[in-house]
């Protein structure tokens, strides 16, 4: 009892491609997706998430590639023919129908009976905690309500997949966070198999079950959110993934994994993310929670202290670098702004990546 | 001793009222809507109760007494209100189709140019283009799709043609506006909730366009009501074309009765407001809010 999810195994993305003109928004994007899996799409404004979101629902055609949902070719039909839930950006809901006339709109025009159609509504409305505001028009509901009845509209026809596309974006932080939650409750109770579109890392690293990285129309990196955040495979996808120090140098041993480098004469140890040969300029890039202020003179980088600020739990610190470079570092105790600090990295979580990448084998 | 209350001075009143220096900039406004508009009406509705003999009503009897001149309500009815159905109707599509289309400007411009040419000219080229020998008939001819040409020129069909034609670009650009101004989201969420291309259309996007449907209706309307150009050059200004600006004419420059022309003229005045009054009581009961779907 109660709304499902439609049952389906598998949902493939087949070298799917769109160009606009001579743009290449998308290109040879392979992707599957497992029933019940929460994906987040991930990346800057442009990489082609929306674009690939947008293909999938129907509304814009791809220019080669398909996709293909188990057995079934999906990417020839109609969007009204898919039966995907979608919430967008905007909402998009009919502001001359009731909240409880949208939800019931998907269900009205698969032809279901009324007392059906009524039953279904309720329930949907009680999924999202609508209860007392169903009568109401979107414009006489708050921004969260009016995302509570778009979710409610896009699950009550119980599709096989539920797309979203930046559906946070036009609310405030504090709603924004209130309503992640209540999408990945709504998601696991439906069992619905979520694709979600943001540029938020935040949102993403705490919803979803696999992250796809997107970038300039390629996926970058498709991995779990802890494995994205500890190991990104590309500096890119590094940069996106919460802010690191990058740190200029070259390599000067290289076995498996392991690494040293030379950084401004000080020599440290990392891990290798890409790969390189001895003697490349590299990037060593680390957060400021793993750098360790006075390290042993051999092993360290000196910095000249900038700033120092109280954040509670430690002090974040801001340095200089003989290069001029800035790099941000966590202190135990207040040091003296002019100061010299001697900095050093976790060698486990130093990523190294080469400064210009090598084209993949 | 009295109680004096304290008031504000009256700057600061009419301030609070939002009369300040800065009304005084709609000034020009008001005089030219009283010098253009208000005091002519005024004029002539008072010229209309004066009449050339009899009481204050005389005019008013006349025209509704002599079949001669009430006819010619009904038949300007029934003229202007099915072109401005047709107009409407046509235009709903025509702008559905050009929103979509990429080059839509240059569409708009050829589609509008009707507007910008006036009636006149345009009953002109209608005058040797419906003609017997005219471009139309010899198409249908030599398509054998008719043996004799058409008459469609000094009757009903040539003023209701030209009618079409300056009052379709009129129709279609009101409606054009009012369709770009619906989100296309809303389109696309139908969609994906399962309604076909009909279904959108009649669920959708109809229901959030009637209220300006509605405005385009009125003015429309208004248009083809005092229509005259046309029903003199193309239609039978004498028989079934002889609609109400040309009684109105005749009385004021063949018969020289100001006082009638302008008792014509308010009676033309009441029936086009009466149209209206009744399209914007059925607006008054549509959905009339923003047709967007949400914030954003």
């Amino acid at each position: 009892m109660g709304i499902r999810a439609a049952n389906f195994r598998q949902l493939r993305f087949d070298k799917l491609s769109r160009a606009f003109g001579s743009m290449q928004a998308l290109k040879d994007v392979d992707l599957t997706i497992e029933k019940g899996e929460f994906v987040a799409l991930l990346g800057p404004s442009g990489c082609g998430k929306s674009t690939t979101l947008n293909i999938l629902a129907g509304l814009t055609p791809a220019t080669s590639g398909g996709i293909w949902l188990d057995s079934t070719r999906i990417d020839t039909l109609r969007p009204e023919q898919r039966g995907f839930g979608m919430v967008f950006q905007n909402y998009a809901l009919f502001p001359h129908m009731s909240a409880r006339a949208n939800i019931g709109f998907g269900l009205k025009m698969r032809g279901a009976a009324k007392a059906e159609i009524a039953r279904k509504v309720d329930e949907a409305i009680a999924m999202v905690r609508l209860q007392g505001q169903e009568d109401k028009l979107p414009g006489q509901l708050s921004g969260g309500q009016q995302q509570r009845v778009a979710i409610a509209r896009a699950i009550v026809v119980e599709p096989p997949l539920v797309l979203m596309d930046e559906p946070l974006s036009n609310l405030d932080a504090k709603l924004r966070i209130e309503m992640r939650a209540e999408i990945r409750r709504i998601h696991n109770s439906l069992g619905a198999t979520t694709i979600y579109v943001t540029h938020d890392q935040e949102e993403a690293l705490s919803l979803a079950d696999r992250i796809v990285v997107m970038r300039e129309g390629a996926v970058r990196q498709i991995g779990a959110p802890d494995e994205l955040y500890a190991r990104p495979a590309h500096m890119d996808v590094a940069e996106f993934m919460g802010f690191r120090n990058r740190l200029a140098g070259k390599l000067t041993a290289l076995e498996g994994e392991r690494t040293s480098v030379s950084i401004g004469g000080a020599t440290l140890s990392g891990v290798a993310r890409a790969p390189m040969a001895v003697g490349d300029p590299i990037v060593v890039a680390a957060r400021p929670e793993d750098m360790t202020v006075d390290a042993e003179a051999a092993a360290s980088i000196p910095v000249t202290v900038t700033s120092c600020e109280f954040h509670g739990h430690a002090f974040l610190c801001g340095g200089v670098g003989s290069d001029g470079a800035e790099v941000w570092f966590r202190s135990g105790r207040r040091l003296a702004l002019g100061a010299e600090a001697r900095l050093g990295v976790d060698a486990d979580k130093a990523l190294v990546f080469p400064t210009r990448e090598r084209p993949s084998p | 001793m009295t109680d004096a209350i304290w008031r504000p001075p009256l700057r600061a009143r009419l301030a609070g009222r939002g009369v300040d220096s800065v009304t005084l900039l709609a000034l020009p406004a008001v005089i030219l809507l009283f010098a253009l508009f208000v005091y002519p009406f005024g004029y002539g509705l008072w010229l209309s109760f004066t009449p050339k003999d009899g009481g204050a009503l005389a005019n008013y009897a006349k025209f509704f007494s002599d079949p001669f001149l009430y006819d010619t309500l009904s038949r300007t009815f029934w003229l202007a209100a099915p072109v401005t159905v047709l107009n409407v109707a046509a235009a709903i599509p025509t702008a559905l189709r050009v929103r979509l289309v990429r080059r839509s400007r240059l569409l708009t411009t050829i589609l509008v140019l009707p507007i910008t040419l006036g009636t006149v000219l345009v009953a002109e080229g209608l005058l040797t283009y419906l003609g017997p020998q005219g471009w139309l008939n010899r198409v249908l001819m030599t398509l054998g799709l008719i043996s004799h040409p058409l008459r469609l020129l000094h009757n009903y069909w040539g003023v209701f043609l030209s009618l079409f034609i300056t009052g379709f670009p009129f129709a279609f650009l009101l409606t054009l506006s009012y369709v770009s101004g619906v989100d296309p989201a809303l389109e696309n969420a139908a969609a994906t909730l399962g309604a076909g291309p009909r279904r959108r259309f009649w669920a959708i996007l109809l229901p959030l366009l009637l209220p300006g449907l509605a405005i385009t209706l009125c003015l429309s309307f208004v248009q083809a009501f005092s229509v005259f150009p046309s029903a003199v050059l193309l239609g039978a200004p004498a028989g079934p074309t002889r609609v109400i600006s040309i009684a109105a004419y005749q009385a004021a420059f063949e018969d020289y009765d100001y006082s009638m022309a302008s008792a014509i003229a308010i009676i033309m005045g009441v029936a086009q407001l009466a149209v209206v009054a009744m399209i914007l009581a059925g607006r008054g009961l549509l959905y009339r809010g923003p047709a967007a779907g949400g914030k954003g």
